[in-house]
């Protein structure tokens, strides 16, 4: 039997030491009528049987090494570099848990510090935890912790629009049961000042995205207005961001957020068909202790070295367990890894080099789709995605590209009515001058 | 000698990248917005291997040896999910490309929906939770909503036993329930005379761990299931130690109503150091509509995502961990039912032969047929002065990683050990005798024990420092 190790002999010696006869004797506290059931499954395969199953499984997919991609919207195809690959293949990392003993997984340890300090830098904040589970539920736990700042007695949470949908969802979900309501978002049209407006001394968070979910970068006067008037009444500014675009845009740290969390994916990690990905999250010192999540801190050993632990745990659930705020336990630690060397292998020449050729390549096509008969590029100034409406139903645009063995945009219909007719855009360094202009010939191609 | 910083390696000019030229012409930039200072790292490429490789060689892992961490389930993961996860259609396919591109992803989902349902005797699976903790959530909030659905909001409060699992209370106390902790019977079952005190109109459910974190198969599962469901409550069980009971019983069979699989435990998804993990949560029928959504269904020969009709929300966003359902999916087509039986058969054997063993050296405060791990008391007759953590300790010098300490709660100086399947009888053997030579050293030169590790690259850590004085950053 495959990863099993132990020979009927083995079996025996085992048996005979435990003082049973078989190994049924071991499951007597089982229920009899419910011991050993059928298990309907199919016949077991051999390795290279499952291997040939799944590789015909894998190429039922369109693979977008095959096919170019203008798909983003909340998740997207940058190149990985092939160090990141090597390196979180190495067992040592992959196959060890959680650094719960120090003294054995320094390797471990000193990576989320690295990958700690590197958010840091990245988004202009003074700490960050060790993931979690993907932006949606970083975002989640965002409003939890503003919740928890405010001792549970401010009870609203303004969110933008533009958030991504399914962020919102997912904070929806989180705080069903914690009495939190989410305002903001419900009607199209609300500027930045008109959130501003909605802000009052029951706000415990105000959550935009930068660059929203449709691409858009705002105005960062309006911005900054957003932060001083959440902080004049006492609540706290959170602020979703795409990482590349932190290649060459002002961190947030810059503009008053308390709060910076994101979709870690786009840093180093494949698109897996949604996971796992990995929720960064960062904020300002004296919200430390009530970050949810992970944190490794830098210390000594006995002879004085340098080392690294987990600490501050007696903010965890095996700790705290019913008076904890948080019941995160597993993160997302080799995507953490993953996106660690990749910022360190890119550096800051390299990211601003992927950030600035996603910016110029998504303005290129973008002024050429503009050109087209009958499409409007709705967006002005935009990082790497934009809104373009189309002549046609979106899906029978989309469905134009399949043809060509194009990947689409994403149709902004369902998600938001008022841009029914709408498809969004989403360019990277991995789209080629070559692919976009067949992106805008076959767009500009008579139905 | 410890291990330089990236930052520290840094030097000005260095990379490790290389990117095309641009090949379109450069439009305008947002100055406002535009950043100066980028104060990220700069390494060449070799210096970065080193660092990291290096750095791997600081870690314990499975790849490396004996990983008994109790709870954990620290098996061997086949190098073949590895291959199969790593497939270009499966890498490179993007969540949200129309559901015709993606037949081969939607269909390996469901199969996977219905082979975890199967095993776990339930009805319907959400692959959704990228965590155990995040399924357990998830599992309280269909309670939540199946409550509220039939007008019976003024259940307010959840049990769970001392033996639970540390995030069942969180998970609880996140979804707007009150706690209610239950005491252990002398036989480390959940004790139903105190389960009985508590039943009545206000119970929204029961969150039972089983086998439990003593590895003790509830001896009165069904009776328990059978006095929440009197009540109306819910029966919710933690899969987190479903390693012990796959063919050998169905949780769903047993009376549970709603369980999350831990795919990275279970079905053999290497933890990554912290994760990614992958908590689908499983239910019966009448709470299907209730489930975390988009999940997979098949109409003729397609599949395609839907949200379940009274769900309880998204939970994340996308579909779930995929590349982890790919290697849980590639498991359980290996094993079919007699390997998967064979694996719960296997780890339970295990345990027991190591607990024969150890229970002569070590207090054993459950002396019964364990599971798939049992718990060791870490006090050694005869060694008053030396506890749980330092016998863990002293087991890294001789190349062991130690057992989970002080967990259970309910246990003192808890060691719990969890060796599965996958570890030979030689490992096994290996592992007693180290702990039967600790003991020993305990009692002759207990110095030795406080001062371990004596062969790790650092000696023990001083975390009372690291929580006073936060460092969590490098400071530029």
């Amino acid at each position: 039997m495959p990863f099993v190790p132990h020979t009927a002999d083995d079996r025996e010696t085992m048996l005979r030491r435990v003082g049973v006869a078989s190994v049924e004797e071991l499951f007597l506290d089982v229920p009899e009528a419910r011991r050993f059931p059928t298990l309907e499954l199919p016949p077991p395969l051999s390795e290279p049987e499952v291997l040939a199953e799944l590789a015909q499984l894998a190429h039922r997919n369109w693979n977008l090494d095959q096919h170019p991609c203008f798909l983003g919207a909340g998740a997207y195809n940058h190149f990985v570099p092939s160090v990141v690959k090597h390196v979180l293949s190495r067992g040592e990392f992959y196959t060890a848990y959680t650094p719960y003993q120090p003294e054995v997984s320094q390797g471990t340890l000193q990576a989320i510090f690295e990958y700690q300090s590197l958010i840091c830098d990245l988004t202009g904040m003074d700490a960050a935890n060790a993931s979690h589970y993907d932006g949606a539920t970083a975002l989640a736990e965002a409003l939890i912790m503003a919740l928890s700042v405010h001792r549970g007695r401010r009870r609203k949470g303004v969110i933008s629009r533009t958030v991504h949908p399914e962020y919102r969802q997912t904070a929806r979900t989180y705080t069903q049961g914690m009495g939190l309501e989410l305002t903001g978002d419900e009607q199209p049209g609300l500027s930045l000042p008109d959130l501003a407006g909605i802000v009052d001394e029951d706000t415990a968070a105000v959550v935009i995205q930068v660059p929203d979910f449709l691409g858009a970068v705002p105005s960062l006067d309006e911005v900054r207005l957003l932060a001083d008037a959440a902080h004049q009444a006492g609540a706290l500014l959170v602020v979703a961001v795409n990482p590349i675009s932190l290649g060459l845009l002002q961190p947030p740290g810059e503009y008053g957020a308390d709060i910076v969390v994101g979709e870690g994916q786009p840093l180093g990690n494949h698109l897996s068909f949604g996971g796992p990905y990995l929720g960064f999250f960062a904020t300002r010192t004296d919200h430390v202790r009530r970050m949810a999540g992970r944190l490794v801190g830098m210390t000594v050993d006995l002879d004085g070295n340098r080392g690294y632990v987990l600490t501050l745990a007696t903010r965890e659930q095996h700790i705290r367990r019913e008076r904890a705020t948080s019941n995160i336990c597993t993160n997302q630690a080799l995507n953490a890894l993953a996106a660690a060397v990749y910022l360190a292998a890119m550096g800051p020449a390299g990211l601003r080099t992927v950030a600035s050729a996603c910016y110029h390549k998504a303005h290129y096509a973008a002024s050429r789709v503009g050109r087209l008969t009958g499409y409007d590029v709705l967006s002005h100034r935009f990082f790497h995605e934009f809104v373009v409406r189309c002549p046609r139903p979106p899906s029978e645009v989309g469905g134009a590209l399949l043809a060509e063995g194009i990947i689409p945009g994403y149709d902004l219909g369902e998600a938001y009515p008022e841009l029914e007719g709408c498809m969004l855009l989403c360019v990277t360094e991995l789209n080629t001058r070559e692919q976009i202009d067949r992106l805008v010939d076959v767009l500009g191609a008579p139905s | 000698m410890s291990e330089k910083t990236l930052y520290e390696l840094s030097r000005p000019g260095r990379t490790a990248t290389s990117l095309p030229p641009l090949d379109v012409p450069e439009a305008p930039l947002p100055e406002e917005w535009m950043r100066d200072d980028l104060p990220l790292p700069e390494i060449s490429e070799v210096d970065l291997v080193r660092h990291y490789m290096r750095l791997s060689q600081l870690n314990h892992a499975v790849d490396i040896g004996f990983y008994p961490l109790g709870s954990c389930t620290m098996k061997y993961n086949p190098k073949v999910n590895e291959e199969a996860a790593a497939l270009p259609g499966f890498v490179r396919t993007h969540p949200l490309q129309p559901q015709e591109t993606v037949q081969g992803n939607l269909q390996l989902m469901w199969e996977l929906q219905k082979m975890l349902a199967e095993i776990g005797g339930f009805d319907a699976v959400s692959l959704q939770p990228a965590a155990g903790a995040q399924g357990e959530f998830a599992g309280i909030l269909i309670m939540r909503s199946h409550h509220r659905e039939r007008g019976q909001a003024h259940r307010d409060k959840i049990l769970i036993p001392d033996s639970a699992h540390g995030t069942n209370p969180a998970s609880t106390t996140m979804s707007g329930y009150r706690v209610v902790q239950l005491p252990s019977d002398e036989r480390g079952n959940v004790d139903l005379e105190a389960l009985r005190a508590q039943c009545d109109d206000t119970v929204a459910g029961l969150m039972l761990t089983n086998p439990n974190t003593l590895g003790l198969f509830d001896e009165h599962v069904e009776e328990v299931c059978r006095l929440v469901h009197q009540c109306g409550g819910l029966v919710y069980g933690d899969g987190a130690n479903l390693n012990a009971l796959m063919g050998v019983a169905k949780p769903g069979h047993l009376g549970f109503d709603i369980m999350h699989f831990n795919l990275h435990k279970t079905f053999s998804t290497p933890h990554g150091g912290g994760g990614p993990g992958s908590g689908p949560v499983g239910v019966r029928r009448d709470l299907a509509a209730h489930l975390p959504g988009p999940i997979v269904v098949r109409e003729g020969d397609r599949y395609r995502l839907e949200m379940p009709e009274k769900s309880i929300g998204r939970v994340k966003s996308f579909y779930g961990n995929f590349a982890v359902m790919v290697k849980a999916l590639t498991y359980i087509r290996m094993l079919g039912e007699e390997g998967l039986r064979d694996v719960s058969v296997t780890a339970v054997l295990a345990a027991n032969y190591l607990q024969e063993r150890l229970k002569k050296t070590y207090p054993l405060p459950y002396d019964r047929r364990c599971m798939h791990e049992f718990v060791l008391e870490g006090r050694i007759p005869g060694a008053p002065d030396v506890r749980a953590l330092d016998v863990s300790k002293r087991l890294i010098d001789y190349g062991f990683h130690p057992p989970t300490n002080y967990f259970p709660l309910i246990v003192r100086e808890a060691l719990m050990i969890e060796p599965t399947e996958t570890e030979s009888r030689e490992t096994l053997d290996a592992f007693a005798e180290a702990m039967e030579t600790i003991a020993e050293e305990a009692r002759s030169q207990p110095g030795l024990l406080h001062q371990a590790p004596h062969r790790a690259p650092v000696r023990r850590l001083d975390e009372v420092r690291a929580a006073r004085e936060l460092r969590l950053r490098w400071e530029h």
